[in-house]
């Protein structure tokens, strides 16, 4: 597919289809829900059946789960401090859906859906409206306060406050942009060093010997990626955090 | 004897890490992962999404207003402005706590 035509086809692979047949083409489902839906239940499976023993010695994926419980925890504790319990299963929910999705579209045939801008960018906003709202409800009118620091001379403020407010409605689009552009080159370089494998080993009797090359880079190209999926999600959970802690304390 | 004190140091520590005892000092600044090349990055997309939120604004209220080329252009640069101070937040965080 990658090396049809003797060309690098490194976008196809971010193309939407519909799945599950008739069905799914007639309610619009595509492979990108197919796998929200796969990492949904994945991280559901791993909690649930995680807790179900509830053995004082954890098994494995016991310990996983309390690992995950206790890294996010520790995360939203400290960032936002103890006030921040309440807000621990929304970040949890957003680390745990992108954290699987960047892992998940790591196998082989699967689909990364943290690699659409769409569903970053709905993630993010989702992230600025429950930031938005918690300082609204939590401060009330002081909340615009914010975009405007105390002590700053008064007519500065036609300078100050649009640049304040540009700031504050880039986050989504930073927050966003980062998980996305990260998948997405990720994915484009395992995809064109993959079609170098291909395009080499037909070059006659040394092409096998040179195709290890990118072979090799691919090998460890997934384990680097592995390490982005990773700190993606973690990026993204923290950054959620330190807006919610600053809509929190208001600062 | 120690076995009693660690007993009780290390109940405080329990109880300091639930927020159920004001703990000594607050520390705990939780910065992100380092490394040139990250840090260069995210200045990056700061700017950038400074850049495309103040043009974006600009273009919205230029649109509601009719009056094109005009505000798109202010609020560019008030988006330039943003950006520089993301990046300055990025090594500066607000004063106060954390």
């Amino acid at each position: 597919m990658a090396a049809e035509g003797k060309t690098i086809d490194a976008l196809s692979q971010f193309e939407l289809h519909h799945a599950f047949g008739p069905i799914g083409a007639a309610v619009n489902f595509t492979q990108s829900n197919a796998h929200m839906l796969a990492a949904a239940v994945v991280i559901i499976g791993i909690m649930a059946w995680g807790i179900a023993p509830r053995a004082v010695v954890p098994g494995r994926l016991q310990s996983m789960a309390e690992m995950f419980y206790e890294f996010l925890e520790n995360l939203v504790t400290g960032q936002v401090g103890h006030e921040g319990k309440r807000y621990f299963p929304f970040v949890f929910t957003l680390f745990m859906f992108v954290l699987f999705g960047n892992v998940i579209g790591l196998l082989p045939y699967a689909f990364t859906y943290t690699s659409h801008i769409a569903v970053t960018f709905t993630l993010a906003a989702i992230v600025f409206v429950v930031t938005t709202v918690v300082a609204l409800v939590l401060h009330g009118k002081k909340f615009f306060g914010y975009f405007f620091p105390e002590g700053a001379p008064l007519w500065l403020a036609p300078i100050i406050v649009p640049v304040e407010v540009v700031s504050y409605l880039s986050r989504p689009i930073s927050l966003s942009v980062r998980l996305f552009a990260n998948m997405v080159a990720g994915h484009v370089l395992l995809k064109v060093f993959a079609t170098f494998v291909v395009l080499l080993g037909g070059l006659g009797a040394v092409g096998p010997l040179v195709a290890v090359l990118p072979l090799g880079v691919n090998v460890l190209l997934i384990g680097f990626e592995l390490l982005v999926a990773f700190l993606q999600a973690y990026v993204f959970a923290i950054l959620a955090s330190i807006y919610l802690h600053d809509a929190v304390h208001l600062h | 004897m120690s076995e009693q004190n660690d007993f009780e140091r290390r109940l405080r520590q329990a109880r300091q890490k639930q927020g159920l005892e004001k703990a000594p000092n607050t520390a705990a600044s939780g910065g992100l992962p380092g490394g040139p090349w990250r840090i260069g990055l995210r200045a990056g997309v700061e700017v950038v999404s400074a850049l495309i939120a103040g043009a974006g604004l600009g273009w919205l209220l230029d649109w509601w207003l009719g009056s094109f080329p005009w505000l798109f252009l202010v609020f560019f640069v008030v988006g330039g402005a943003a950006g520089v101070l993301n990046v300055y937040r990025l090594f500066n965080p607000r004063s106060g706590a954390r």
